[in-house]
């Protein structure tokens, strides 16, 4: 029971889902409905038992001391000040106002933090590109050349120098050019990644709606 | 170690410090740089200009703080448009932090915190009547699939816990059919993708998607299907936009920093292509 269960809620609703799509008239468009609320409903627990296992696990490893164990703490505690001032000192159901102490957290503390984490790809990026990109071989030169028309075609310092200070037609201005790389070759690149991703979606998802793929209840 | 080898392993902390100061001297320094307006961004504007005054136009705030240099400008070009043209506002986000974004948005615009009734250009606007924030509902594309059938019951209340039957604006509102435009600004999942996916080709809805320069590769298939009304990608998108609006902010001030960080690591990336060269290239493979 503990396996059939699963799978068979699994097959009725993949079916169903997919049964709704093609035929979006009552009383099948109500099974759309139905799964959506319950999907929010199981999506809003999830991200209650995955606050709950951070803590579990940040505890346990400041308990035992663990490597690094000082960052759980500071994971720890961070997440028990927003949670207390949120739910506590944050006019309730309001938290989310201007002006509350939550937003003040949020506005001066995560904000920022947050900002400077991902501002650091940046110079990760600069100095990756430095390294990255050189004319090793036939597909590094392309790719070299693309990332040149791009990061300047995408810039006005692009246009600047081809149509203001070169005066060059109009067709060889570096946007024209970062323009061309994004609609063709990169549209073409992107439909066949979509496409292949589609496919393996497709095969997968019929795989686990007809139980042939199992290890989501087994571990097989 | 030759010269060339030196430099084709430069210290990545000198790197570091051409790009800090790319990016930072811009901010003190008043050059103006003109922006050519692509195909994308004048599309998706041009549909966004037909909308007539009382339109409702849907803003789905899907990022967080980290993507918000990017992205802010435009949801702030967007807000700002919308209230200069009496188009009324529904705002909403798939990402927690999306709907405190668009509200820092809203109050950059006004200068001030948004109140119930306040003052702005000599118009009276009302949350409830010109705009609503429904704030934030789990369940990704699912949220965008139950908002087909029916809005009320995906957002039965907005994000200060208000019924949004008892919002002027929500009122007889029942799906998409009742909204006349959508802009998305997303940095990721979910986003423009699922917007289009369960948006556009389920419901039909009308689509203007703004996103970063790393996310925006993955909407063009969408843009050249005619799935998509308009792409803004990354900041350069925001500064085309807020050219066209009229209301140059953030994204135009801050495409001269961008500007000089893409012709610094385009230096860098010559330099080291010529040590790579100059350094006999077998060497290195």
């Amino acid at each position: 029971m503990k396996r059939e269960v699963p799978l068979i809620i699994t097959a009725v609703v993949g079916i169903m889902y997919i049964f709704q799509y093609f035929v979006p008239h009552e009383p099948v468009s109500r099974f759309s409905d139905w799964f959506s609320d319950w999907f929010g409903i199981i999506q809003a627990f999830a991200i209650w038992l995955g606050a709950l296992n951070l803590m579990k696990l940040s505890l346990l490893k400041v308990a035992r001391r663990k490597k690094d164990w000082m960052y759980s703490l500071v994971t720890i505690i961070g997440f028990a000040a927003i949670f207390i001032v949120g739910i506590f000192f944050s006019r309730g159901a309001n938290f989310q106002e201007p002006g509350t102490r939550f937003m003040f957290i949020y506005d001066n503390v995560y904000d920022p933090l947050s900002s400077t984490m991902f501002a650091l790809l940046g110079f990760f990026v600069a100095s990756a590109s430095y390294r990255a990109f050189r004319a090793r071989n036939k597909e590094a030169t392309m790719l070299l050349l693309a990332a040149f028309f791009v990061m300047l075609g995408r810039v006005p310092v692009g246009d600047m120098i081809t149509k203001e200070w070169l005066q060059l037609p109009h067709w060889l201005w570096l946007s024209n050019w970062a323009d061309w790389v994004m609609n063709i070759p990169n549209t073409a690149g992107q439909r066949a990644i979509m496409i292949g991703i589609a496919l393996g979606i497709m095969s997968t998802s019929l795989r686990i709606i007809l139980g042939i793929e199992r290890t989501f209840v087994s571990g097989d | 170690m030759g010269f060339w080898d030196k430099l084709m392993k430069i210290d990545r902390r000198i790197i570091f410090l051409f790009v800090i100061v790319a990016v930072t001297l811009p901010l003190f320094l008043n050059i103006s740089q003109k922006t050519t307006i692509s195909y994308e961004v004048r599309r998706g504007f041009d549909e966004l200009a037909r909308l007539q005054p009382g339109a409702r136009v849907l803003i789905p705030c899907d990022y967080d703080p980290p993507s918000a240099p990017e992205l802010q400008p435009m949801a702030i070009t967007a807000i700002r448009y919308c209230l200069d043209h009496d188009l009324k506002m529904i705002i909403m986000g798939l990402w927690p932090q999306g709907p405190q974004q668009a509200n820092a948005a809203l109050e950059s615009v006004l200068g001030e915190v948004p109140g119930e009734t306040i003052i702005w250009k000599g118009k009276t606007l009302t949350y409830g009547r010109d705009w609503v924030n429904l704030g934030f509902q789990a369940g990704n594309e699912l949220v965008i699939q139950r908002m087909g059938s029916s809005i009320p019951a995906a957002f039965p209340r907005d994000f200060r816990g208000t019924p949004i039957a008892e919002l002027p604006l929500m009122q007889g509102m029942q799906n998409f059919n009742n909204i006349d435009f959508v802009i998305n600004v997303s940095a990721g999942y979910p986003g423009i993708v699922e917007w289009v996916q369960f948006g556009v080709d389920r419901f039909g809805v009308q689509l203007l998607g703004g996103t970063t320069a790393v996310q925006a590769p993955l909407a063009y298939p969408y843009f050249e299907s005619g799935q998509l009304r308009g792409i803004l990608g990354g900041l350069k998108g925001a500064s085309e936009f807020e050219e066209l609006a009229g209301t140059l902010g953030k994204a135009t001030k801050f495409m001269l920093s961008q500007s000089f960080a893409h012709i610094i690591v385009i230096l860098f990336i010559i330099v080291g292509n010529v040590a790579y060269f100059a350094g006999g290239r077998r060497k290195q493979t």
